[in-house]
């Protein structure tokens, strides 16, 4: 609860990141709003998108399934979403399933060995 | 439409059964409808069925899944149809018929499809209760009513043909110790040879029908309310509680004779080739007819005379020529009776008075297999018929060498019962596929080069299998060919990270020993930079390896990186709901528990205001668990003695008994002490997909094992083994895999079927499909199973003994690890608080998800709890 109380903050800090299992996600809460964090196996990068599935307004995102698939040549890194199974690109937040349909990317950094995700 | 009707050629058809529905389909099919006044009476009140496939009612099909009339149409082809009012006369004077209910309708062509009737040899009792004839829907629901009567243990049917044997299935199925009663010195006395019936008896028998041969059935003995005995000329009573006649079938030919028209010898009405009745206006089609004086008793020569009298009506329609004729048509058959493949080819019993001619019968009688099949030539090697028993895959074959009259250079390879020949090494466009529909092999490649790919696009395309299905797995074959032949081999790959099947994957990773999804993606995946790609790996590929992984004893489901394949459901140990909570389901071995138990479930249920609802899997499911609850209520449930119950998991689910003898009347063994054994012994093996069980006491089948993966039936010599069965969204029935085995052996049956099904069946598929899709099906089945043929049963056995001897129940293991049930939050960074989005209200006193209309909007951080 300290961490919604905290004066206004540019970074809300969501957990070590020694503690992120690689292509496994957890949900922050960042002032009000749910992020999924993951950290990328292969890379290693550090992705953050809108925790709530767009399709059913569950707060699921953070528990579904990281794959990678082909796209014109490239690979592009998804989380399907637990509940239909909808895969939204973790760059972009694009679903390749319904490109009308996006959703929202946070900045995420490390600080201190703090996974850090930027208020909006 | 109607205007026009005075202009149209008024046709009348007398019965609505498979031939005559198929004439109806084929004059809509060659667009002649619209130039026809088409009237049909048919006596039975339902529109036509599937005569054919009738025993599988009992097998759990639907009757309305028999109906062979599409919806609307006989509407949108403005057919006019008075079903249930039969015609009593037809005056050809004045080319009216008459029905029962009074109608009087003219017509200038009329066509009898007045099919047969069965026959009941005269004897004395044979009219009294709890005697039946097997030819309708009613028939048949009036033997299953009186099967229904617990005082009806035992049937018999008189008549060991193809019709008879189809009854005695249907009887057997309904749970009745089955008896069929001959009167001929072999079972199927027209289609089979002395050694194929006694191959066929052996089969039959091991499935516990009981077989009586050259039996002149005297009489049935009656206790006034149902059958007691059967008494015989020269042999000893056979006692029984029902009788289903099937000695046999009889032209219903009467209309036709009170008309005056012409009759055969033996009944039926008299048509030439054109099926044209001495009457010019009158046709007759079917099992009615006489054909030249001979009657057919099958479907597909029926079907045949349809499609002449339908171009013929067709032509007359529009005034132009049809040359079309009936093709006597030879009785070549292949089917499946009580799961027996039995085949013949031409008249291995040519009837009296035709000349054989010379024939040289080359035989194969393999007792070990129960396989006989019997192939005549004549001097200059030509087929001349073929008898076919337990083994009929070279049917097709042997038809087509039949039917094109050329000689083989060496007919004996025709016969190969053990080599099952790969039939993409060539297939004739010529060769029958399916017989009911008249298609053969070059329809079905037509098909797959217009880009057909499927089976059921195959049979949308050309109507192969639309019939009686027991072509379905050579439409498999052909399709399977056609593909191949065209480079669109049906891949087996697992996905785009894989080229290996499942299976294949499996005995990669237990012979390397692999032990992590890193391992085995960068070793056997498609792209070998697999580790540099952001994410490698997909939903499809990583939680089928982690069950592999699983399934090899992999520990704990959620250690090293295996926590990362798991689906949502595996990952918090329960199933996830649409709003994003869970449900929980403790595991309640065989059903059975204690008043003390079920009063923890409820008041675990109170305490977290859970939603609770009792599954079909005897067990109790509680709905509405937020993830931070799951390891508190698994506390709770933990020390009350629960375990997992894996309903989140591809793995063992329940095992659904009765109470068997220990309390029921009829029980006839333990069946609830069976499933709680089975149950703790498969616990948590994971698996292909998920794997139901049930045990049932008594044949009564209360526990409907006969629809779950591996189904036990207690008899009173011990357990019968049931597999492959399905309910859900593609029900099938199971299969019998073994009877009256000891505990010791039906455990260690279950063992190897289970374990050779987890190491070799695809991703996602049920055991129903795996079974369906080994070459050789429950033949296969049966023989790695039971004769250990592919000698894997020790290795299975060991796999399986494993398993349970590392069995741990993965909640406890969670719960009592904090760096696991650590992961169990909402929020990682709020760990306390709970998800706003997650609203209930309450309905018949329990809660459920909001609707998004009953949702408070402005504030979402209101939660009831």
């Amino acid at each position: 609860m300290t961490f919604l109380l905290d004066p206004p903050a540019t970074s809300v800090a969501v957990c070590p990141v020694d503690d992120l299992v690689d292509d496994r996600g957890v949900c922050a809460l960042v002032s009000d709003r749910h992020v999924a964090v993951f950290r990328l196996s292969g890379t290693r990068e550090l992705v953050a998108v809108d925790n709530v599935d767009p399709f059913s307004g569950a707060s699921v995102l953070s528990r579904g399934l990281v794959g990678s698939t082909r796209r014109d040549g490239a690979w592009v890194t998804y989380v399907a979403s637990p509940l239909r199974k909808q895969r939204f690109d973790l760059r972009t937040g694009v679903c390749l399933d319904d490109p009308n349909v996006a959703l929202d990317l946070f900045e995420v950094t490390v600080d201190h060995g703090m996974v850090m995700v930027q208020e909006v | 439409m109607s205007s026009a009707t005075a202009n149209k050629l008024r046709v009348v058809v007398i019965g609505n059964g498979m031939v005559g529905h198929r004439l109806l389909t084929t004059l809509a099919d060659l667009g002649a409808m619209d130039s026809l006044d088409v009237t049909v009476l048919g006596e039975e009140t339902r529109p036509a069925y599937d005569r054919v496939a009738l025993s599988s009612v009992f097998d759990g099909k639907n009757p309305a899944g028999l109906s062979m009339v599409e919806d609307g149409f006989f509407e949108r082809h403005g057919i006019v149809c008075h079903l249930g009012d039969p015609v009593t006369s037809i005056d050809r004077t004045k080319r009216t018929v008459t029905s029962v209910g009074g109608l009087v309708i003219n017509y200038d062509r009329l066509v009898l499809a007045t099919g047969s009737a069965p026959f009941v040899p005269p004897m004395e009792g044979s009219d009294g209760p709890g005697c039946f004839v097997y030819r309708t829907l009613d028939d048949l629901d009036a033997i299953a009513r009186a099967a229904a009567d617990p005082a009806v243990q035992r049937g018999t049917v008189i008549g060991g043909g193809l019709l008879g044997l189809e009854a005695a299935n249907a009887l057997r199925n309904l749970g009745l110790e089955t008896d069929v009663v001959e009167f001929a010195p072999r079972l199927m006395p027209v289609q089979l040879d002395d050694g194929g019936g006694r191959a066929l008896r052996r089969h039959i028998e091991a499935l516990g029908v009981g077989v009586h041969l050259e039996r002149r059935t005297l009489s049935v003995e009656s206790d006034g309310a149902r059958p007691m005995a059967l008494t015989f000329d020269g042999h000893d009573p056979l006692a029984t509680d029902l009788v289903v006649f099937s000695a046999g079938i009889r032209p219903r030919d009467q209309l036709a004779r009170d008309a005056g028209l012409e009759v055969g010898e033996r009944g039926g009405v008299l048509t030439d080739a054109t099926l044209l009745t001495s009457d010019p206006a009158v046709y007759a089609i079917g099992e009615c007819a006489a054909v030249d004086g001979r009657t057919y008793g099958l479907v597909a020569p029926g079907y045949q005379m349809a499609r002449v009298v339908a171009s013929r009506l067709a032509a007359a329609a529009t005034g132009t020529e049809c040359e079309d004729v009936f093709e006597a048509s030879d009785m070549s058959t292949k089917l499946k009776l009580l799961g027996v493949a039995v085949a013949s080819v031409g008249d291995v019993n040519p009837p009296p008075g035709v000349d054989p001619g010379v024939r040289h019968p080359l035989i194969w009688d393999d007792p070990s297999t129960g396989v006989y099949q019997r192939l005549d030539v004549d001097d200059e090697g030509r087929v001349v018929a073929a008898v076919l028993v337990g083994d009929a895959t070279q049917y097709g074959e042997i038809l087509a060498t039949f039917r094109s009259g050329e000689a083989v250079p060496a007919p004996g390879e025709l016969l190969r019962p053990t080599a099952t020949a790969n039939p993409a090494e060539g297939i004739s466009p010529s060769m029958p596929v399916c017989s009911c529909e008249n298609v053969a092999a070059g329809a079905v490649l037509d098909a797959v080069a217009t880009g057909c790919s499927t089976v059921g696009e195959i049979k949308t395309c050309t109507a192969a299998g639309t019939g009686c299905g027991g072509c379905l797995p050579v439409v498999e074959q052909v399709l399977r060919f056609g593909l191949e032949a065209r480079g669109e081999t049906v891949s087996s790959a697992l996905c785009a990270h894989f080229d290996h099947s499942r299976a294949e994957l499996f005995e990669i990773i237990r012979i390397r020993g692999l032990r992590s999804f890193a391992e085995v993606l960068a070793e056997h995946g498609t792209e070998r930079s697999a580790a540099t790609i952001a994410g490698a790996g997909c939903e499809i590929c990583k939680p089928a390896v982690a069950s592999i992984l699983a399934s090899l004893g992999g520990g704990h489901i959620l250690e090293g990186d295996q926590a990362s394949l798991q689906d949502t459901n595996d990952h918090f140990l329960a199933n996830l709901q649409k709003d994003g909570t869970y449900s929980v389901v403790p595991r309640i071995p065989g059903g059975e528990i204690t008043p003390e138990k079920l009063m923890v479930i409820g008041q675990v249920a109170i305490d977290f205001g859970l939603y609770t609802k009792i599954t079909g899997g005897q067990r109790i499911d509680l709905f509405g668990a937020r993830v931070e609850q799951l390891p508190l209520i698994w506390r709770r449930l933990v020390d009350a003695g629960f375990e997992s119950g894996h309903a989140y998991g591809k793995s063992l689910r329940t095992v659904k008994s009765c109470v068997g003898e220990t309390w029921c009347r009829y029980g006839v063994a333990d069946s609830t002490a069976m499933a709680i054994l089975l149950e703790e012994r498969y616990r948590g093996l994971r698996a292909p997909h998920k794997i139901k069980l049930a045990v049932s006491g008594c044949a009564r089948e209360c526990a409907e094992a006969q629809s779950k993966d591996v189904g036990v039936i207690a008899t009173e010599r011990g357990w019968n083994l049931w597999v492959g069965g399905n309910g859900g969204m593609r029900p099938r029935h199971a299969e019998l895999l073994a009877e009256d085995l000891d505990d010791e052996t039906l455990v260690r049956y279950i063992d190897r079927f289970l374990m050779y099904y987890v190491r070799t069946a695809d991703r996602l598929q049920r055991t129903a499909s795996w079974v369906e899709s080994l070459d050789g099906g429950l033949d296969h089945v049966k023989a790695v199973v039971i004769a250990d043929s592919l000698g894997v049963a020790d290795a299975l056995e060991e796999m399986m003994e494993a398993h349970v001897a590392t069995y741990e129940c993965e909640w406890k293991a969670t719960i009592d690890d904090p760096q696991r049930a650590a992961r169990f939050v909402s929020f990682v960074n709020a760990p306390d608080e709970p998800d706003p989005t997650i609203v209930f209200v309450r309905e018949r006193d329990q809660i459920r998800p909001a609707r998004p209309d009953e949702r408070p909007s402005p504030d979402p951080m209101e939660v009831m709890s």
